[in-house]
């Protein structure tokens, strides 16, 4: 088992610590993030930009939530789900917390398998993941039959505030989308896994570029950070 | 291809890669069940309040700076990075600040000027 304070050790052997070392990287020649390849940084970057958009969504939200004078309709029963007879608040999107929270956790599994080149159980974690991600998906996708049918429009609700539906459609809307692409994202990774093209480095068909099981790792990044953003809509669309 | 260059690559690799043991996954994904299942019984027991508020706050951000730290490895990436993403975040918490004033401004306005005669 390799340590894990290994990485940095081994990257930075000399030099400036701390805010200095940001200072020396920031100043440096050439390239910011030394040993951080472009892959990893362009999509950390693309993260942030995300992290913007969904910050507007829900600061959109939070917004509108103030500033009504009529009563905001209550998460917890208008997504509760009746089972033999006994109401459970919010039941639905508990599951789906688990379940995208699961598929978070076999997502960081393969990205270890990845870097053992452990060709085989990387493939199959990531495809488990890409299942727990369609069906998140699907469940997603009863909760808004489930809504439509009550009479929660973008513009109406039977419950109170209008805005109730337009911020709930546009905010679970988005990150359910971008669920969907991650399956697709997943599903692409995970053949190339599969067919062996980060042992062999067969070049990409759109890049040209060699593959690397770094890639498994980028696909990772993407998918957590899905996850991510549903904590902060499970917490302050939902319980809050 | 040859197979000096996948075993090249593969000590390449073996330097920037992030590799750490399954175990510490393992434990990060149980804490986060358990903080989803605390979240969950803050509304399952209807809390409210300032109690209900911060709760949900707190285990909002422990599963945030777990999915991260751990899940993303940014604890274990470059500080340069590491800043550069965390840093522009600050300007969220701005604009979150600045949106509240304007909200309850919109709030007391409307309490004011366009609420029905009682």
């Amino acid at each position: 088992m390799v340590e894990s304070t290994l990485p940095r050790a081994s990257a930075q052997p000399l030099g400036p610590t701390g805010l200095r070392s940001i200072a020396a990287d920031l100043s440096s020649d050439q390239r910011a993030f030394k040993n951080v390849s472009w892959g990893k940084a362009m999509m950390w970057i693309f993260l942030l930009s995300d992290t913007f958009v969904f910050s507007c969504f829900l600061i959109s939200y939070m917004t509108a939530r103030i500033s009504t004078t009529v009563p905001w309709p209550n998460p917890s029963e208008v997504f509760s789900l009746e089972i033999a007879g006994t109401e459970f608040p919010l039941l639905l999107i508990a599951i789906m917390t688990f379940i995208l929270i699961s598929s978070s956790g076999t997502m960081a599994m393969a990205v270890n398998f990845g870097y053992r080149r452990d060709r085989a159980k990387t493939a199959v974690l990531m495809l488990v993941t890409a299942v727990l991600g369609a069906t998140f998906v699907g469940m997603q996708a009863f909760e808004w039959t489930k809504l439509i049918s009550e009479g929660v429009r973008p513009w109406e609700n039977p419950w109170g505030a209008a805005q109730f539906g337009s911020t709930f459609f546009m905010i679970t809307g988005f990150h359910g989308t971008h669920v969907t692409f991650g399956v697709i994202f997943l599903l692409i990774i995970a053949r190339k896994v599969w067919r062996g093209d980060f042992d062999t480095e067969r070049r990409g068909f759109f890049t040209s570029r060699k593959g690397r099981y770094e890639a498994v790792e980028i696909m990772g990044l993407y998918w957590h950070f899905v996850d991510l953003v549903w904590v902060f809509i499970f917490a302050l669309f939902y319980l809050w | 291809m040859t197979q000096t260059a996948t075993t090249q690559t593969a000590a390449h690799g073996q330097a920037h890669t992030q590799q750490h043991p399954i175990k510490l996954y393992i434990v990060v994904w149980i804490l986060l069940f358990v903080l989803s299942t605390f979240s969950y019984l803050v509304d399952y027991f209807s809390l409210q309040g300032g109690l209900r508020y911060g709760l949900i706050l707190l285990f909002m951000m422990l599963k945030a700076g777990l999915i991260v730290a751990v899940f993303m490895h940014l604890a274990w990436e470059r500080l340069a990075l590491s800043y550069a993403i965390l840093v522009p975040l600050g300007a969220v918490l701005v604009f979150v600040a600045i949106m509240v004033f304007e909200a309850d401004y919109t709030f007391l306005n409307r309490i004011l000027y366009f609420s029905p005669p009682a």
